[in-house]
């Protein structure tokens, strides 16, 4: 009782004291489980970065940055538990990489002033901020992730979709089920017919969507798939002489850990990107030198380059230009999370300064306003080439049908406000 | 010395039959209630709350539900993360339509629903038994689950299928969505451990209960007895769907407040609360919070002593958590196959003799 007591006064006390001279910024990364594979080097580049920033600049504007890693296994009650557990110790910013994670915080984060970036993932609809204004989804989400691929598709087959047949291969969650919605609208626009294929957790058990594609043969497959279940989909195309330069992945099933297990015969497999791919970018060379040969390097170190750890290098280079930005408009150093949200409301990202920070043609240019939390949906398709062991990209960044999308948001974002009780403003 | 009965005389028959017949006994349980009622209230936060107490109060509703239908009746169930699902998305549905109504009577009402369901899914316990019965009871857990993801009315046709609690109130104090506070929701969930750990503990020593552990023990004996099977075996999966379904409901309401059936419902949930009343002890209420503890908090003091205190990399102790867990289920087993109960039984026998051991 007196060590319960103890630790009572202890969580307590940490509670209470926010106001440390340092900026916090937690890792919710899984490294065990069936999404390890996935969420290892993500986790690392994220590390790594502000790793990089604390070695080389002393932190951000001068005020060092502190991590807090928390195991979340991509369980959501667990990520709960990390919630809680960092929350009090000055988070700035949380990027969970779990769409299930996200939909609980979005309520949580919203009630506790703390901003949320779900890069990529999470609630699409968060892209409207005058209803979600502490949730931002820049610079791309699930539904600009659909609307790419089949412009791809668009543009490989002359312009025409009209008469395909195209499967959704997914995960049957709530981030597989995101993209319905987009290619139900699309489908009706462009008259090609979409099938549903859903994969429950964790994915290993695919042969009978597999053996149904290999019946209806299906002019192209997308697949909205994470974790292991990218590995078997893609052993599962090759088992059945899928062609798979017609099998196009989201980004989160377009890793190296992804296609590596099918060897060669997963070569011109495509995925989409929102960012640039490869190690050939000069701030790799400042890792080299502060991170790895210092021997600070996150996990194992052996993911540098990688598709996902540059994901997380993003991320955290994202994170790390909002809180300066953050720093810029509150003429601070130490940073509290509602500051911190302003600075991502006013993130704006610019060739040039990717080019300062060694990143030069990494990601899109674009700029986070009120209105606008989700940037401008530029995604690019990259390919695997088995040979060459390493992706390239194979169009350039281009933008989503807004057209389509732009009525959806605003029809979901709407609903949750009448849900939840929002009155939608800047 | 202090923990025996000399001295303690009954002299009426309620006296006799209580549920704590030795002073120590009853002092000591009603001191844990004044400390979980009047002291931790005040002393709760957002971390503690959500971290430890509630998944530990709620897993405790659902293990002594499932405890009556396993430990009681000895009908082995697998079903258990399909019938909380039944209960959250009673819950959710009771929610979203009455907006009005106090909370307390949703999560009744989806622990009434929810023992329906039971019901339906304990028919077929009157024909098949044993492992056979764990496997039917398997097909509940897997038919449910599909079938709140596949039918959109269960999640109000949702884009991303999930549910999320709006706000809702008890009396006026806010116990669901992201503005409660810590002692609110607590309060809320121990309200309903002490009714449900009340209601099964004066049903097992009752003569349903008596009914129940007559079929356990042998069913065919039970009959030419006089028992029932249909009805014991019935009630058994009716008040043990009863309490799993406030458990469920509790869970997505209060506790998470989104829910995706998949992920929180599946087939890992109905072994977790398993687990919780084998390593607990089957067939004893106080298993059912030693199981429930034993599997809740273990798993989070780990992580506190492996991150916070040595420094360990967070997979590595989440690694050893699988480990030492499954180490100490093993250990428990082999040392003592009837559960955590059993020890603290031992452990009062051994009590009442001290200092002077026969």
């Amino acid at each position: 009782m007196k060590l319960k007591l103890t630790t009572l006064a202890l969580g307590a006390a940490l509670a209470a004291g926010p106001a440390m001279a340092e900026l916090v910024f937690p890792s919710l990364s899984y490294r065990t489980g069936p999404y390890a594979a996935n969420g290892i080097p993500f986790a690392d580049g994220y590390q790594d970065y502000f790793t990089l920033l604390n070695e080389r600049d002393g932190g951000i504007g001068g005020e060092p940055i502190r991590m807090i890693e928390c195991e979340t296994g991509y369980n959501t009650e667990k990520g709960v538990e990390c919630y809680e557990s960092t929350k009090g110790e000055g988070a700035l910013v949380y990027q969970p990489l779990s769409t299930g994670i996200t939909y609980q915080l979005i309520p949580k984060a919203t009630a506790d002033g703390i901003p949320v970036h779900s890069m990529g993932y999470g609630r699409t609809s968060a892209k409207d901020g005058t209803v979600f204004k502490n949730i931002f989804n820049y610079p791309a989400n699930y539904w600009d992730g659909a609307s790419v691929a089949i412009k791809h598709l668009l543009d490989i087959n002359d312009g025409s979709l009209e008469g395909k047949k195209i499967a959704l291969v997914y995960h049957n969650s709530a981030y597989g089920k995101e993209p319905i919605r987009t290619l139900e609208e699309l489908s009706e626009k462009h008259g090609f017919e979409l099938s549903l294929l859903p994969v429950d957790h964790p994915g290993q058990e695919q042969k009978s969507q597999w053996l149904q594609i290999r019946r209806e043969k299906p002019d192209n497959v997308i697949m909205y798939g994470w974790g292991v279940m990218n590995q078997v989909a893609i052993q599962e195309a090759a088992n059945i002489r899928y062609p798979m330069d017609q099998f196009i992945g989201i980004w989160w099933s377009g890793s190296e850990n992804d296609v590596r297990p099918s060897g060669a015969a997963a070569d011109g497999y495509k995925s989409l990107t929102f960012h640039n791919v490869g190690d050939d970018f000069p701030v790799f060379a400042d890792i080299q030198k502060y991170v790895v040969d210092s021997g600070k390097a996150a996990g194992a170190g052996d993911q540098i380059g990688t598709a996902l750890y540059n994901r997380g290098l993003y991320a955290a280079m994202l994170a790390a230009e909002a809180a300066k930005t953050a720093q810029g408009i509150h003429n601070t150093k130490a940073l509290t999370p509602g500051q911190m949200r302003d600075g991502m409301e006013a993130l704006e990202i610019t060739e040039a300064k990717m080019t300062d920070l060694g990143l030069p043609g990494f990601g899109p240019e674009f700029q986070v306003s009120c209105e606008n939390h989700g940037g401008n949906g530029l995604v690019a398709v990259a390919q695997w080439d088995a040979a060459a062991d390493s992706w390239s990209l194979i169009t350039d960044f281009v933008q989503s049908d807004q057209d389509v999308l732009g009525p959806l948001v605003a029809e979901d974002a709407a609903a949750f406000a009448a849900e939840s009780g929002i009155t939608p403003g800047c | 010395m202090l923990y025996r009965e000399s001295g303690d005389f009954s002299s009426t028959y309620a006296q006799d039959s209580q549920t704590f017949p030795i002073k120590f006994d009853r002092y000591r349980y009603y001191f844990v209630l004044f400390i979980a009622i009047v002291v931790i209230p005040f002393v709760i936060n957002d971390y503690w709350v959500n971290s430890l107490f509630l998944p530990f109060l709620i897993y405790a509703i659902a293990a002594i539900g499932l405890n009556i239908l396993v430990g009681y009746c000895g009908q082995v169930s697998l079903g258990t993360g399909g019938f909380m699902a039944v209960g959250a998305y009673a819950c959710y549905k009771l929610m979203t339509s009455f907006p009005d109504i106090s909370m307390q009577v949703h999560v009744l009402i989806s622990g009434l629903i929810t023992a329906a369901v039971g019901v339906l899914f304990g028919l077929p316990s009157l024909r098949i038994k044993g492992f056979y019965l764990a496997v039917a009871t398997l097909a509940a857990q897997f038919f449910l689950v599909w079938l709140f993801n596949r039918v959109p009315w269960f999640y109000n046709y949702s884009a991303s299928g999930q549910i999320s609690s709006p706000e809702r109130t008890f009396f006026g104090i806010i116990i669901t969505g992201p503005n409660t506070e810590a002692w609110a929701t607590y309060l809320f969930c121990l309200m309903f451990v002490i009714f449900s750990a009340y209601v099964a503990r004066n049903l097992t020593r009752g003569s349903v209960g008596r009914k129940w552990m007559a079929i356990r023990d042998m069913d065919i004996a039970a009959e030419i007895i006089g028992v029932n099977p249909l009805r014991a075996k019935l009630t058994a999966f009716a008040v043990s769907s009863f309490f799993i379904g406030i458990s469920g409901a509790l869970f997505f309401s209060i506790y998470l407040g989104a829910v995706e059936v998949g992920e929180v419902f599946g087939i890992q949930k109905s072994f977790l609360v398993l687990f919780m009343i084998i390593i607990g002890g089957l067939g004893s209420i106080f298993g059912s919070f030693a199981g429930a503890a034993f599997l809740v908090l273990l798993p989070v003091a780990l992580k506190i002593v492996g991150v916070d205190w040595l420094g360990w990399p967070t997979d590595i102790v989440a690694h050893l958590q699988l480990v030492i867990v499954g180490g100490l289920i093993i250990i428990f087993l082999i040392a003592e196959p009837h559960g955590l109960a059993q020890l603290w039984r031992v452990a009062k026998e051994k009590l009442r003799l001290w200092p002077f051991p026969h």
